[in-house]
């Protein structure tokens, strides 16, 4: 048990497949202009990727290894358009506002990269959580992206308008050029957090040699 | 002359007004992935309009003699996910053999882009693109190379702007990859300004 939840935290946090692997920017990019949008993208690609972690790990021994990346392709594909439909019949207004972003599913780097990296081996249990990590983490980072556009951008929060700043937003976070830029700047933010907790790591450990270095002197010296 | 203006301003908007990459985000991978140097940002935008041109052509013959045709009684249109991507695989793997065999040239220009071009999703784009604006075959081929064109001047000017970074000095938390994105946003901010323009 506790094994899956180290995958969950290593997924959302540690090892998120955004904003640390820097995979799947185009929706990332795209699809963040509210958060509702978020939400449904990151969703979406999380029920295909578990979908599609669980049956690459259940063909693992099956698939050729020459064609694996087309057999992938063609599983993603196959869950992807069983979305699109999905989406369209019960979501049609969260289907049309994402637009051609749910079948560019297909060619997300994280899918491709968790199949190839992870369900083609491992088993199908392990290969379904990783989906679940991998997704959530997705959908974290889109949430993340999309509350700060949203909320500079057009002055809401899940469509509730902040009064005294909705009516006269800076519409650039909304534009494309506020994509690059909010990305951009949260990824920065992580990295000084990472940055941090290295140096942190770093700084113990010289300590720690410097402590046993000077435990050695002064062995040497009770010796002398 | 009308239909040869329509098709004019079908390719301007695809090339600057909709720009793939900063105002649509199709192919943002390859477009912060393989921008560190011009030489090879070059390299990888020829290889893409070579790919989507082509496939530009081939997935509109396959929806419209395959999945969608006029005379027969079926529709396979939810299906073109799935055919699309087949087809554009197959073909970046015959062009792959093709250039190798018959225009070594070209292919030791652009072999090594080629097989990342698959998961490009600017060729899927587009190709879907066309389907969903119910082009014609002339304008579909005219739309996949001017789009696939502007992908390119997008990487080219990109590279420039990167490679004049090289040198610059930033805080280290924005070293690398937070401060190409900050670029990306100054020139998609500089691209915005052809979003004006609109045509008929």
């Amino acid at each position: 048990m506790n094994k899956y939840v180290k995958q969950l935290k290593e997924g959302l946090l540690d090892n998120n497949p955004t904003l640390v692997q820097l995979l799947g920017m185009c929706p990332t990019l795209a699809t963040t202009t509210s958060i509702s949008n978020a939400i449904g993208m990151g969703l979406a690609a999380t029920v295909v990727l578990i979908c599609s972690n669980l049956f690459i790990s259940l063909l693992r021994k099956f698939i050729p290894k020459q064609v694996r990346i087309a057999a992938y392709i063609v599983i993603v594909s196959g869950f992807v358009t069983a979305v699109e439909l999905l989406m369209r019949a019960y979501f049609y207004s969260l289907y049309q506002s994402l637009g051609l972003f749910i079948p560019l599913i297909v060619v997300n780097c994280i899918i491709l990269a968790r199949a190839e990296a992870f369900a083609s081996k491992n088993k199908p249990l392990p290969s379904i959580v990783d989906g679940v990590a991998m997704g959530l983490g997705f959908t974290f980072a889109l949430c993340v992206l999309a509350f700060v556009r949203e909320l500079l951008g057009a002055g809401t929060v899940f469509g509730f308008a902040i009064p005294g700043y909705s009516e006269n937003p800076m519409v650039i976070f909304v534009l494309p050029a506020g994509a690059f830029i909010t990305l951009g700047i949260v990824i920065a933010v992580v990295q000084k957090i990472r940055n941090a907790v290295a140096d942190k790591a770093h700084l113990k450990a010289v300590e720690e040699t410097r402590k046993s270095v000077s435990k050695a002197e002064n062995r040497e010296e009770a010796s002398v | 002359m009308e239909y040869f203006g329509s098709v004019m301003s079908l390719m301007f908007t695809a090339l600057l007004v909709e720009n793939f990459i900063f105002s649509k985000f199709y192919g943002c991978c390859p477009f912060l992935g393989v921008s560190e140097k011009p030489a090879t940002a070059l390299g990888m935008g020829m290889a893409v309009t070579f790919v989507i041109t082509v496939s530009s052509a081939v997935t509109w013959l396959v929806y419209h003699f395959l999945l969608v045709p006029e005379w027969a009684d079926y529709d396979l249109g939810y299906l073109k996910t799935i055919a699309f991507i087949l087809v554009i695989a197959a073909l970046v793997q015959f062009i792959e053999m093709f250039l190798r065999k018959f225009i070594p040239t070209l292919y030791s220009a652009l072999g090594i882009y080629l097989p990342l071009i698959t998961t490009n999703c600017a060729v899927l784009s587009s190709a879907l693109l066309i389907v969903q604006k119910e082009y014609d075959f002339i304008q579909a081929v005219c739309f996949g190379f001017s789009a696939s064109l502007g992908f390119t001047l997008a990487i080219v000017v990109f590279a420039g702007v990167r490679s004049r970074m090289e040198n610059a000095d930033p805080p280290r938390a924005f070293k690398g990859f937070p401060l190409t994105l900050i670029a990306a946003g100054l020139l998609a901010m500089a691209f915005s300004c052809f979003s004006g323009i609109k045509f008929g």
